[in-house]
């Protein structure tokens, strides 16, 4: 896990919902040799379009973000900042949960906001969403108990509002 | 009330709105339905013998004419084989559509005859394209393909149709509006960044006018030159951008970069400004990027916002189509020359005209000695007054007729430059010739580059598209062999044609086309006079050329171009 490191750049493309689109989005990545690390898509408020958030290793996007904007279904190709946008993950992580044990884990995770969402005899399944540091934190916290599976969904990204100069980053407070 | 069609009946109807009159191709299992109506629509089919002469024949039709070119084939092996033709359209922006017969629907996926996944296949190689899975939807499709080919920069375009919706019927409907709200090429520059460009342009000493292929693309020769005389700068013209201002204009030094002349290489790799109008910094023009034109602002104007700034970092990008930029360009510095003297720039011309003399194009023609290719180009040029498409496949034969062939006028130069598609020669030739029945067309071909598509001589003898191929026949690989004298020690590794290479003459004849040969200089003129005079089918003759000639200059590969050979005595 590397949520801050530098090399890892955020982009979102507003895509036309149309069969393809995915792949020919993907294949530019792949074509300029770029590992994507994370791609999520789903639904806008205007049914006629998706939004693809990419988390891509590189040197620099100028060229791929380009070259995405050649594509005829895309619409707008806009690459984060660090900070300069709201940016979200969901993991479900199932740790080991001894009985002997859970107290403890139990209230780990309480800290973290992450939710218990199914109970095994020797297992616990949490939903955690968040920014990407307090995923890796709270995964690097439950190392030890012994992780059986992890899943996550992709990073999600939204510009954040230009025009909010005071209390901009209210998510905070629960961190 | 709307007429019932069925979607092979709609395709051909669509494509009669776009106005087609010709579409190059060949009928197979998936594309059959369409080959029915077809029959009777005013259409003209020319029947290929390989898929890949459909698409250079498409794109062949495409500079000659300035219009979109089609090819229409079946599914698998047919649509695989188009693949060549559209990466080479691909990447010297042809107009182009390409329609494939696919598997029926219910067989997509199940490796059924024929079938190939040709959505996913031809996506990198096409600006854009289509499977289409509702038969309503065919004009619209139609009319979307046919508007991405031709605008912004233009390219090909490929719509997979799959089988099962040729036989469905639909109601007939004229394509609405065009909806594609992530396609809105910029046609006018910024106005603040052309005034910055016309500053940028009067204050500099040493310009020199880039123009590329994006001039012929955008029907802008006319407004070049102009712009060249109205700013009085000197002007090279790329591979595809030569036509663009005529070879005879006291402004034009020719062709840059890896085979350029010695002035264009120098006069850009020594200026100080570079006016970058639909080029696009290709590295057969600026040799080692680091060493070229080190002290050169870059001005650049494209229609592809992603070709500025890919290769050369440019000062003042301008985004838009070139006709209408220089327009803006023209407009703008006739006005900034009311109010301030044009300047004369008389060094930066004294040094381009001492090094016009200093460093011609040159070969030497031995009367006894072997044909030199550069001779019969440049006698047909004279036979012909220069008044013809030219056409030319890949190799040594099309630097040569690059270089000696004085172009006058656009879309009469017709090669492949970015793929560099060895065998577009004579596809490109019978396409141009379709197109432009009224005009001569001639090809230029090598011996090599001949094989790899000859079989399309056959497509012009039986369509009567009578084309004139001028083989160079040195009977080896001559760019490679070149190459393998200059840095491969003379280790001339599977580069001799000289043993399997057929006799060209009988294979003519035998293709339906007229046979001729010349073996001596002497016998050059009266041949090139006899093959001009047959027009009632196509021509082939062949030239037993010099097996040792080499292309000069030349800008060794990686090289940077301040190291340009001038000839072989530069290299010792």
């Amino acid at each position: 896990m590397r949520p801050n490191n530098i090399t890892q750049h955020v982009i979102t493309a507003l895509v036309e919902d149309k069969p393809g689109v995915l792949a020919r989005v993907s294949t530019m990545f792949a074509r300029r040799g770029f590992n994507i690390h994370s791609l999520a898509v789903g639904p806008t408020s205007d049914p006629r379009l998706s939004r693809m958030t990419v988390v891509a290793d590189g040197p620099e996007m100028e060229q791929i973000i380009k070259q995405l904007y050649k594509l005829v279904n895309t619409v707008k190709v806009t690459e984060h900042a660090p900070g300069a946008a709201v940016e979200r993950e969901i993991m479900l992580l199932r740790v080991n949960a001894e009985p002997k044990r859970r107290g403890e884990i139990l209230d780990a995770a309480g800290i973290f906001g992450a939710k218990a969402v199914d109970v095994g005899k020797v297992t616990i399944t949490f939903e955690l969403s968040g920014e990407p540091a307090q995923l890796a934190d709270f995964l690097e916290l439950m190392k030890p108990y012994g992780i059986v599976d992890l899943v996550k969904s992709g990073r999600i990204a939204l510009a954040r509002d230009p025009k909010a100069k005071n209390g901009r980053r209210p998510e905070l407070r629960t961190a | 009330m709307s007429e019932t069609l069925t979607g092979a009946q709609a395709l051909i109807r669509a494509l009669e709105h776009e106005g087609v009159d010709i579409v190059f191709g060949m009928p197979g299992g998936a594309i059959l339905p369409v080959y029915d109506p077809l029959l009777d629509s005013p259409i003209r089919h020319v029947l290929v013998r390989h898929e890949q002469g459909a698409g250079h024949m498409a794109s062949g039709y495409a500079h000659a004419t300035g219009r979109v070119g089609v090819a229409m084939v079946t599914s698998g092996p047919a649509a695989t084989n188009l693949i060549t033709p559209l990466q080479d359209a691909f990447m010297d922006s042809i107009p182009v559509v390409a329609i494939t017969g696919q598997v029926a629907q219910t067989n997509i996926g199940l490796d059924a005859f024929q079938e190939a996944h040709t959505w996913g296949i031809s996506a990198p190689v096409t600006k854009h394209n289509y499977l289409i899975t509702d038969v309503e939807d065919i004009p619209d499709v139609i009319r979307e393909a046919f508007h991405l080919a031709a605008t912004g920069r233009p390219g090909p375009v490929l719509v997979d149709i799959p089988k099962d919706l040729f036989v469905e019927t639909m109601a007939w409907h004229r394509p609405g509006e065009i909806n594609l709200p992530g396609y809105k090429p910029s046609v006018k520059g910024h106005p603040k960044q052309v005034q910055a460009a016309v500053d940028m342009i009067h204050a500099a000493n040493r310009p020199v006018l880039y123009a590329g292929g994006g001039i012929i693309r955008a029907n802008a020769a006319d407004r070049l030159r102009r712009f060249a005389e109205v700013a009085n700068l000197p002007t090279v013209t790329t591979l595809m951008g030569r036509g663009a201002i005529p070879d005879s204009h006291p402004l034009a030094l020719g062709m840059p970069g890896m085979h350029g002349t010695y002035t264009a290489t120098t006069a850009m790799q020594k200026s100080d400004l570079l006016v970058t109008i639909g080029a696009r910094f290709d590295d057969r023009v600026t040799g080692k990027v680091d060493a070229f034109a080190p002290g050169a602002k870059v001005i650049h104007v494209d229609v592809d916002p992603a070709e500025i700034s890919k290769v050369r970092q440019a000062d003042i990008p301008i985004v838009g189509d070139a006709g209408a930029v220089l327009e803006q360009l023209i407009f703008a510095m006739e006005h900034f020359l009311d109010t301030k003297p044009a300047p004369e720039r008389k060094d930066w011309f004294d040094t381009i005209h001492n090094w016009q003399e200093k460093y011609p194009l040159a070969y030497d023609q031995d009367p006894d000695g072997p044909i030199q290719q550069q001779y019969v180009i440049q006698e047909l040029h004279r036979i012909t007054g220069g008044d013809a498409i030219v056409v030319a496949g890949v190799g040594q034969h099309q630097m040569w007729t690059s270089q000696y062939w004085g172009f006058e006028r656009p879309n009469t130069w017709i090669n492949s430059g970015g793929l560099g598609t060895m065998g577009y020669a004579i596809p490109a030739a019978v396409g141009a010739k379709a197109g432009a029945p009224d005009q001569l067309v001639v090809a230029f071909d090598g011996d090599g580059s001949f094989q790899m598509t000859m079989q399309e001589l056959v497509t012009a003898a039986a369509e009567g598209i009578n084309i004139k191929i001028m083989v160079l026949n040195n009977s080896w690989l001559g760019m490679v062999k070149q190459w393998q004298k200059l840095f491969y020690n003379e280790r001339y590794s599977a580069t001799d044609l000289s043993g399997g290479n057929p006799d060209f003459v009988m294979l003519a004849e035998a293709m339906g086309c007229a046979g001729l040969r010349a073996e001596k200089p002497d016998e050059v003129a009266p041949v090139l006079e006899k093959a001009l005079a047959i027009n009632d089918r196509p021509v082939v003759v062949e030239f037993k050329c010099d097996p040792d000639a080499m292309v000069f200059p030349m800008v060794p590969a990686g090289g940077s171009n301040d190291d340009l050979v001038l000839g072989p005595e530069d290299l010792a």
